[in-house]
């Protein structure tokens, strides 16, 4: 029996729970339920746990927007097809080729069908509004958002006889010899032993442990901002490792962006992003910039900042703008700091006004005359200074002034348990488990070697969540 | 815009929730009001009025919000916009002084009420002796045995004119305050829209997945009753002006037989003001109370619990008009009636009136619809 150490609390008493599972999952989100959907549909009895209470069930799924599907022609709510070979070309890039192509590519195949499957669960979607055009095409956006989406997910669950339990973290996994036999709960004031045939784990990645953050990051990650939920503390996770599972990734590989260092430790969630280095400068506690803030348009600007600023001492940044810019982009929900003068607003932020006012004045003097189209790479660049600023720099000299904090903002973990294409978990020895199902974040790493391409956390949760249910369900009523 | 510059604490909270939703967007395919948000970057007053008022409260963006309470953003957008409302009602009235009326509604409509059904028993009394209230009248004319067809409609008439009055002096200061160019009101295209998405209940579905009302399961049925109640009203107004033009037009004097057009359409109607208020109350009584604004709670049943009164005492007069019970019947009634568009210009049903003019605006606004977001 291997007990998640942190949390086994000696002495209370493992009540054995009255009924045995065909399946059990582990979790409460996109892939949790997406699992145990299709279990119940291929009629297996399915139990779900979920951690987190009933307002906050679904982790981070409830913080998503939209899901990265294959599709071969226009939809109602989609611009254009987006073909499994671009869906490919598109996560090679980003991945940098640390994927699993063979996985990879099945995912891809399944993600067309995952999208009239999970309507037909109940989510509803729309097409792209607003300034997510760039998305129309290739991104299906969720009516009323993740929370919408999951809302569906779990009254279609409920429907057709899926039991939930709420704030029922999984704290022990009974595994031996890579076979899953019981799990355990917490249960009102106590702790729970239930049986099953199948495990689902699909419990999110280790984003919320700090403990395990500062053994991969160092002390630098106490500074981390997490962006979704607190519950994805890699419980299950660490003790699927400790039971034999093979582990996929590096504990440092995720996805982190700049956010307003304003938002709360937790579950600050999408109103915090800031996707605005493009149009000022980027400064550290010193005053001084660290990197070319007109390197790329987004996504990749928006995916590298987060990293950048946890190399900068003590993981803060402020991002300096004039009055020109101000209405060129999305705010976050705080509103920015403001000052008449460049040195005013350095006391403002705690910075030293004087090298403040230095380096806004040195990066004036090195921008050229140039045409600004922030749509483009356009040929607004720096000439003389290092880091240059090689696109989109004009002078920052319309007062007033603003400026906002940001912090790192990790949005999910990659480091996972090696799945095959059926979903299973793969033991160290090379060897599938008998019983045991993985999706979602806890797997993501199978694709998602480095890099992210928007939408794809969900098309991960989805494919592998309906795989996992699926092969469970076949596995338990063998 | 600074908070300061609102000039109550829900105009305030309006305006940080719509800064909270303008950085997040997930709920722009639910309906009109974001939108209409997304194409502001700060919020004044009006804007926010002009917001509220294009709210139909079908609370699906309370369902849907990541950042709903207990959640520390404490994001209750349709309850926010009630309030806001609410006040934006009562500062829109005409004249002034009756603003009041919105905040005790409920009780100044019963008042109103009883004081003219009694006003309509005394009269019928003090017109004839007591014994004609109590007797059976039939054939033509029947009614006007206790109050003559002029007195009713010298009394009707004015207090119709007054409510048309004092509505679109409201009106008027509902679309100046929300700052809206006079130009748009002259556009056939913004008002035929407005006129289709109010005439449909375009924005009470929740994008499509139905109106949440007592629990987490969207339904239609709000929307439903709705259109009972509303067109149910229509229906018994167009019963009246039918019933105006055969009496000065084609001289014929009511009662009418009960397959002639003003008696089958004034039927339905009825029906639909006793099946539709009644459906809209019990969803509001259900409906979880987190979503509402508790002191508009008292206006809203006051308007519901009118029209179903309107719509009851209207078809018990069609069915006993024949019967010694005919009198006292047609004072409670024409009493109601009275009461009804008395008290219309202070009540609920100026969220019709300023909804379609928010409409209208919004029908000329989103054909410039733009911005710009990121996502994962
Ligand atoms: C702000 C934000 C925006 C995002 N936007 C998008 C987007 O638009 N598109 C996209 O594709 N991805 C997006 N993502 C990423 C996306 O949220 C995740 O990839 C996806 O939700 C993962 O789904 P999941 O089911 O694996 O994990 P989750 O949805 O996080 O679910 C994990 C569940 O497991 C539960 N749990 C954890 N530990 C235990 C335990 N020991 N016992 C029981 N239950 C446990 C948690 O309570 C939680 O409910 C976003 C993430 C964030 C933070
Ligand atoms: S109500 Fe919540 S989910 Fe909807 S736009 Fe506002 S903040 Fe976003
Ligand atoms: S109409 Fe519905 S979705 Fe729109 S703001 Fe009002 S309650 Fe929210």
């Amino acid at each position: 029996m291997t007990l998640d150490r942190a949390r086994a609390v000696d002495g209370l008493r493992v009540v054995d729970h009255p009924r045995r599972y065909d399946v059990v999952v582990a979790g409460g989100g996109n892939a949790a339920l997406c699992a145990a959907i299709a279990a119940r549909r291929a009629g297996a009895s399915v139990l779900v746990l979920e951690a987190a209470d009933k307002f906050y069930r679904g982790g981070n799924t409830r913080h998503t927007r939209n899901m990265r599907c294959a599709h071969d022609s226009a939809t109602e709510t989609l611009t254009g097809p987006y073909t499994e070979d671009e869906f490919w070309d598109d996560l090679k890039r980003v991945t940098g080729g640390k994927t699993d192509e063979k996985l990879a590519r099945h995912m891809i195949s399944e993600s067309k069908d995952v999208l009239t499957w999970i309507e037909e669960q109940g989510v509803r979607f729309q097409p792209s509004l607003g300034g997510t055009l760039s998305l129309g095409r290739t991104n299906s956006f969720f009516l009323g958002g993740g929370r919408a989406m999951l809302n569906a997910l779990y009254r279609t669950a409920e429907r057709l006889g899926v039991t939930v339990c709420y704030e029922a973290e999984v704290v022990g996994l009974d595994i031996t010899d890579g076979m899953f036999l019981s799990a355990v709960f917490a249960s009102g004031s106590g702790l729970a032993r239930v049986r099953a045939s199948a495990l689902v784990a699909a419990s999110g990645g280790f984003e919320s442990n700090f403990d395990w953050l500062k053994q991969a990051w160092g002390d630098i990650a106490d500074n981390f901002l997490i962006r979704g939920t607190a519950n994805n503390r890699g419980t299950v996770l660490k003790m699927l490792l400790d039971a034999g599972v093979q582990q996929i990734g590096d504990p440092t590989e995720c996805h982190a962006v700049a956010i307003d260092a304003r938002a709360p430790k937790y579950d600050g969630g999408i109103i915090t992003r800031l996707d605005c280095v493009v149009f000022g400068i980027v400064v550290n506690k010193h005053g001084a910039r660290f990197y070319d803030e007109g390197e790329d348009i987004w996504p990749k600007r928006y995916a590298i900042w987060g990293r950048l600023v946890a190399q900068q001492p003590d993981q803060i940044a402020y991002i300096v703008f004039d009055a020109a810019m101000l209405n060129m982009f999305m705010p976050s929900c705080y509103p920015p700091i403001v000052a008449g003068s460049i040195g005013e607003l350095a006391q403002r932020l705690g910075l030293d006004p004087a090298v403040l006012a230095k380096t806004v004045a040195s990066f004036n003097a090195a921008v050229r005359p140039g045409t600004f189209d922030h749509t483009t790479l356009d040929d607004c660049r720096t000439e003389g200074i290092d880091p240059p600023k090689t696109h989109w720099a004009r002078r920052i000299e319309e007062a007033p002034f603003y400026a906002y904090p940001v912090r790192p903002g990790i949005t999910f973990t990659y480091l996972g348990t090696r799945v095959n294409r059926e979903a299973r978990m793969i033991m160290a020895d090379g060897r599938p488990s008998a019983n045991m199902f993985a999706a979602g974040e806890i797997m993501a790493g199978n694709v998602l070697g480095q890099g992210y391409a928007a939408g794809v956390g969900m098309t991960v949760g989805s494919v592998f969540g309906r795989i996992a249910g699926r092969e469970a369900a076949r596995h338990a009523r063998n | 815009m600074p908070a300061t510059e609102l000039k109550t604490p829900s105009l305030a909270e309006a305006a940080r929730l719509m800064t909270v939703c303008n950085a997040c967007r997930y709920c722009e395919g639910l309906c009109a009001v974001f939108p209409a948000m997304e194409m502001r970057r700060t919020f004044t007053g009006g804007d926010l009025n002009y917001l509220a008022s294009l709210c139909h409260a079908c609370g699906a963006c309370y369902l849907d919000c990541q950042f709903s309470p207990p959640h520390e953003f404490n994001v209750n957008v349709p309850r926010v916009l009630a309030q806001v409302r609410g006040e934006s009602y009562a500062a829109c009235a005409w004249p002034r002084v009756l603003s009041g009326l919105f905040a005790h509604n409920g009780l100044a409509t019963a008042v109103i009420a009883a004081l003219s059904v009694a006003a309509f028993i005394v009269g019928f009394v003090a017109w004839h002796d007591p014994s004609a209230l109590l007797a059976a009248h039939v054939g033509p004319g029947a009614f006007y045995r206790l109050m003559p067809h002029n007195a009713m409609v010298a009394v009707f008439g004015a207090v119709f004119l007054y409510g048309v009055v004092a509505s679109l002096m409201g009106m008027r200061a509902f679309w100046r305050d929300i700052g809206a160019p006079a130009g748009t009101l002259t556009e056939p295209a913004s008002l035929w829209q407005a006129v289709k998405d109010a005439a449909t209940l375009r924005y009470l579905d929740g994008g499509g997945a139905g109106c949440y009302s007592a629990d987490d399961k969207p339904t239609d049925q709000p929307r439903r009753y709705h259109h009972f109640t509303f067109y149910g009203f229509v229906l018994c107004f167009a019963s009246t002006c039918v019933a105006t033009v055969y009496h000065y037009v084609l001289g014929r004097a009511a009662p009418y037989p009960w397959y002639d057009l003003p008696v089958v359409i004034g039927t339905l109607g009825g029906i639909g003001l006793v099946v539709g208020p009644l459906g809209l109350l019990a969803a509001k009584v259900r409906r979880d109370p987190v979503l509402a604004d508790p002191s508009s709670f008292s206006m809203d049943v006051a308007f519901l619990v009118m029209l179903f009164l309107t719509g009851l005492t209207g078809l018990a007069l069609l069915v006993l008009r024949e019967t010694a019970g005919m009198g006292l019947l047609l004072a409670l009634h024409l009493g109601v009636v009275l009461a009804l568009f008395l008290t219309l210009p202070y009540g609920k049903f100026v969220h019709g009136l300023y909804r379609l003019l928010a409409l209208v605006r919004y029908a000329r606004e989103k054909r410039a619809l733009a911005g710009g977001t990121a996502s994962d």
